[in-house]
């Protein structure tokens, strides 16, 4: 939104701008509507409506136990994975219905990029790390390049380009976690989605992943589930707050409050969300 | 919006439904297996099947009739004596391994168990020839001492692996109340361990009930009635099928089929009852 | 009351009984840790012992003669590592990719409830008795593969000498049949520890990045097991190397090297086995047991090897990078 620092002098051309970059922060990239997900008979998150919001950075925080994995987990379909996952409503992807007939998860998961809480690179070379899903994809035309790239975006080639073809475990963990950061943007996914990616690093390399999401917000549309609520304070744009509540199903969780980020944690319209932001929730 | 995947997306579900086909067919084959060899033996053992087949002695050369009482007789005074050498070393081998050894010394001899477990069964065969038969008449004892031998390390494993599993908390407790290692040993670790370590040896007198290179060369040679005395060769359920299978003669065959039939019960039912119980003891010891 | 004659009664008798206890459990059961390490050396000493005369008699040259002539006395081993080497082969190219198959079915693909049930028939297939699957399989496996399976390979691929020569119930081939039925049990369970034993974030991480199925376990589960796979195998090489019985049984017993699969043969097992009814000589003796001792190499020789290989892939794992 502050895009323009320093102004164009030309006016057609700022209002251009300004309507392209306007009309690109409302266009909804995932609408969710009525989402109800559990495992067994379990429910982990009920009556969950939300629109996310492409090249916006989408904070999703609340108490341990509130689903927001399991949230996170439906937006590229991971929990198809899980046998006895479940769901109802819908989430829209660009309009299609993701979990709608012939929708092939894993093209949807090849469009939306995941990171997850522990960093979880292959047991391979850090080359290879980045290289294996373009080739399994079939992208291998220049494929040095597309590695080089991605691991620049990823900012750790300067790290590791001596050493490409050493083993990615001998990397601390957080290049480890950027090593899976690049290896997700080196098949140029729409979406990445990132849970509780720096809850394993300390503060520096938490700094870095922290600062590597902003360059990337200009590319990709950007999900994070943090537990760290000044985490999502400093890199988002907007913040969801989910918490617990409880009824004959069970424990489950529910979407509190979803708003700009300062919103947020400044003037939250609901009790509960500003008792978990000024720390008086358990 | 096209979320359905391009051609060539259609290409890799094809090779993944196939790797996934391949793996699925992989695994009914070897039930399929398994269910032909036991209905095999069922069917073509089962006509022969009798009381009197499993109390009468063996036939004469060329005679119908007759039965196999001797070789159960024969194999359970075998695996009877092989199972009283091979548990107590065994236990006392888990033992050191699990309470006394030091990383190194553990590790060469864990290295011996193991490759005493991969030695071909019929070494121990000539092995045992060498030792208690060349130079006298075949004789029950030898064939014993090479099913021990086979039991050895299969009781040793799994009485390490129970051993294992007694909680680190009781040892130290029972350590805690001034108890020597001694009294540890043989009134806490050993008696919380003795059900695993049964279990493990139901499994290896299952495994060497069926052993038959140990035994062809120490007790084969026999004769037809009932011997309990095993300074002489014991009659035995394996070497007697193998011998039969070897035969022209269909009434031995049929005879093959019914032993194999039995043997195959008694071995089927003990380890599948021992692996239950074993997956039993695991989930609640750990 | 008063602590004196409690701190005798402590260091006295009890503790006395106590150090003696202690000493003679230590005593006990170290013994018998070192008799497995003596009874493995005296298993080898008396085998090779067995086989002076042997050794004397025809020296290295045993190894690579190919006669067995109980009448003129001369023995050699050549047919017998023949037969060992081709039907342990013949088992492992059948035996490993059904292993593998049944591997991922147990670990990857089949849901909950018949992990265990297809888990245990697999477990149960290797409970089976050699002689009891040997007579099975002179009786009915031999006589099926000779009219369905052996007349289909010849007349297909017959211009191979492999597959020229009749089919017959018993012999090589069969016998290499017999083996991977017995080996493919022992190789599924290990590989499937394995593959269990494979990260489940690696495999989401796959997952995530839009591969199938079978592409993450191409490239995360099959790449980072592949040396505990060579030593499932090698495991799977020992077994089929020293079997037998059933091989006696399905082998047809002949001494002789011939190209076709389908011929009678023998492996160096099978031969001893063979000969349970008496020797001739004492030469022939000694030359059963030199073939027990090119065995008892071969055997060791395959199980360090998977050892060594398990070791080193699990340090591997471990995070020496």
């Amino acid at each position: 939104m502050s895009q323009g620092v320093t102004m164009p002098p030309m006016r057609p051309v700022d209002v251009a701008v300004r309507q392209e970059t306007e009309s690109q922060t409302h266009e909804t990239v995932f609408d969710i509507q009525g989402l109800q997900a559990g495992y067994g008979s379990n429910v982990a998150i009920k009556g969950v409506d939300l629109e996310i919001y492409r090249n916006v950075i989408t904070a999703v925080i609340g108490p341990s136990g509130c689903g927001k994995s399991t949230f996170i987990r439906c937006l590229n379909r991971m929990n198809d994975e899980v046998p006895s996952f479940r769901h109802e409503g819908t989430i829209l992807y660009h309009g299609v219905d993701l979990y709608g007939d012939g929708v092939e998860p894993v093209e949807v998961r090849r469009r939306i990029g995941m990171v997850f809480q522990k960093a979880n690179p292959f047991p391979k070379t850090i080359y290879d790390n980045v290289a294996w899903a373009p080739r399994v994809l079939g992208l291998k035309k220049d494929l040095d390049e597309r590695v080089e790239k991605a691991l620049q975006s990823a900012a750790l080639w300067d790290e590791v380009k001596d050493r490409l073809k050493r083993s990615a475990l001998s990397l601390s963990g957080g290049q480890q976690q950027r090593l899976c950061i690049a290896r997700a943007i080196a098949i140029e996914p729409e979406v990445l989605l990132l849970d509780e990616p720096a809850s394993a690093l300390d503060p520096i390399a938490t700094q870095r992943i922290e600062e590597l999401m902003q360059s990337l917000k200009q590319d990709y549309t950007i999900v994070i589930v943090t537990h760290n609520m000044q985490q999502a304070a400093r890199v988002a744009d907007r913040t969801a707050f989910f918490s617990i509540d409880s009824d004959e199903d069970g424990r489950y969780g529910v979407l509190v409050e979803y708003d700009e980020t300062p919103k947020i944690f400044t003037a939250p319209s609901d009790r509960r969300t500003e008792d978990y932001v000024t720390g008086r929730f358990g | 919006m096209n979320l359905q995947g391009d051609r060539r997306l259609r290409r890799r579900r094809i090779v993944n439904r196939l790797a996934e086909g391949s793996a699925t067919v992989a695994a009914l084959l070897a039930v399929l297996v398994l269910g032909i060899v036991v209905w095999s033996i069922a069917k073509r053992g089962a006509g022969e099947l009798s009381w009197g087949f499993l109390t009468k002695d063996l036939p004469l050369f060329g005679q119908p009739g007759g039965g196999i009482a001797p070789l159960l007789v024969g194999s359970a005074l075998l695996v009877g004596i092989a199972t009283a050498i091979a548990l107590p070393v065994a236990v006392l081998i888990a033992v050191f391994l699990e309470e006394f050894a030091s990383p190194r010394v553990g590790a060469a001899i864990q290295l011996c168990v193991d490759l005493l477990n991969g030695l071909p069964s019929i070494i121990i065969g000539v092995f045992v020839f060498g030792l208690l038969v060349y130079g006298h008449p075949q004789n029950g004892w030898a064939g014993s001492v090479g099913l021990s031998i086979v039991m050895l390390p299969l009781v040793t494993r799994a009485t390490q692996e129970v051993l294992r599993l007694v909680p680190t908390s009781q040892r130290e407790g029972a350590l805690a109340l001034g108890a020597s290692r001694w009294r540890t040993v043989l009134g806490i670790t050993l008696p919380s361990a003795a059900g695993g370590i049964l279990t493990g040896t139901v499994l290896a007198v299952a495994r060497a009930v069926g052993e038959t290179a140990p035994l062809l060369f120490a007790t084969s040679i026999f004769g037809r009635t009932i011997e309990w005395n095993p300074g002489h060769a014991l009659p035995n359920l394996p070497v007697q099928i193998f011998i039969w299978s070897e035969s022209d003669l269909p009434e031995d065959h049929a005879r093959a089929w019914a032993s194999a039939l039995v043997l195959l019960i008694f071995v089927l039912v003990t380890s599948l009852t021992a692996r239950l119980v074993l997956a039993r003891t695991r989930r609640r010891m750990g | 009351m008063s602590a004196v004659p409690m701190t005798q009664e402590l260091r006295g008798g009890r503790r006395l009984r106590d150090r003696f206890g202690d000493r003679l459990l230590l005593i006990v059961t170290s013994a018998a840790g070192l008799g497995a390490v003596v009874l493995i050396g005296f298993i080898a000493y008396k085998v090779i012992r067995g086989a002076h005369l042997a050794l004397s008699t025809f020296g290295l040259p045993f190894v690579w003669h190919t006669a067995w002539d109980t009448n003129k006395n001369v023995f050699g081993a050549a047919p017998g590592l023949y037969g060992t080497a081709v039907t342990s082969l013949i088992a492992l190219l059948i035996a490993t990719p059904l292993a593998l198959g049944i591997a991922l079915f147990l670990s990857e693909l089949a849901p909950r409830s018949l992990r265990l049930v297809v888990g245990s028939l697999v477990e149960t297939l290797a409970a089976i008795p050699s002689v009891v699957l040997g007579l099975w399989g002179i009786l009915v496996l031999g006589p099926f593969l000779a009219d369905h399976v052996e007349p289909w390979l010849h007349n297909s691929f017959g211009f191979l000498p492999i597959f020229s020569g009749t089919p017959q119930s018993s012999g090589i081939f069969v016998a290499g049949v017999i083996l991977a039925i017995m080996v493919v049990p022992i190789v599924a369970s290990v590989c499937r520890e394995l593959f269990l034993s494979v990260p489940p974030e690696l495999e989401e991480g796959a997952l995530a990045l839009g591969a199938t199925r079978w592409e993450m376990v191409r490239g995360v589960v099959l790449s980072s097991s592949r040396p505990g796979i060579g030593a499932a195998v090698i495991l799977g090489l020992g077994r089929a190397l020293g079997e037998a019985i059933a091989v006696t049984q399905v082998i047809g017993a002949g001494w002789f090297i011939r190209s076709s699969l389908f011929a009678p043969g023998d492996t160096l097992a099978s031969r001893i086995a063979g000969q349970y009814q008496g020797a001739v000589s004492k030469l022939q003796i000694a030359s059963l047991f030199y073939l027990a001792a090119i065995l008892l190499v071969i055997g060791l020789l395959t199980n360090l090897l998977a050892q060594i290989v398990v070791k080193r892939f699990a340090f591997q794992r471990t995070g020496g990078s």
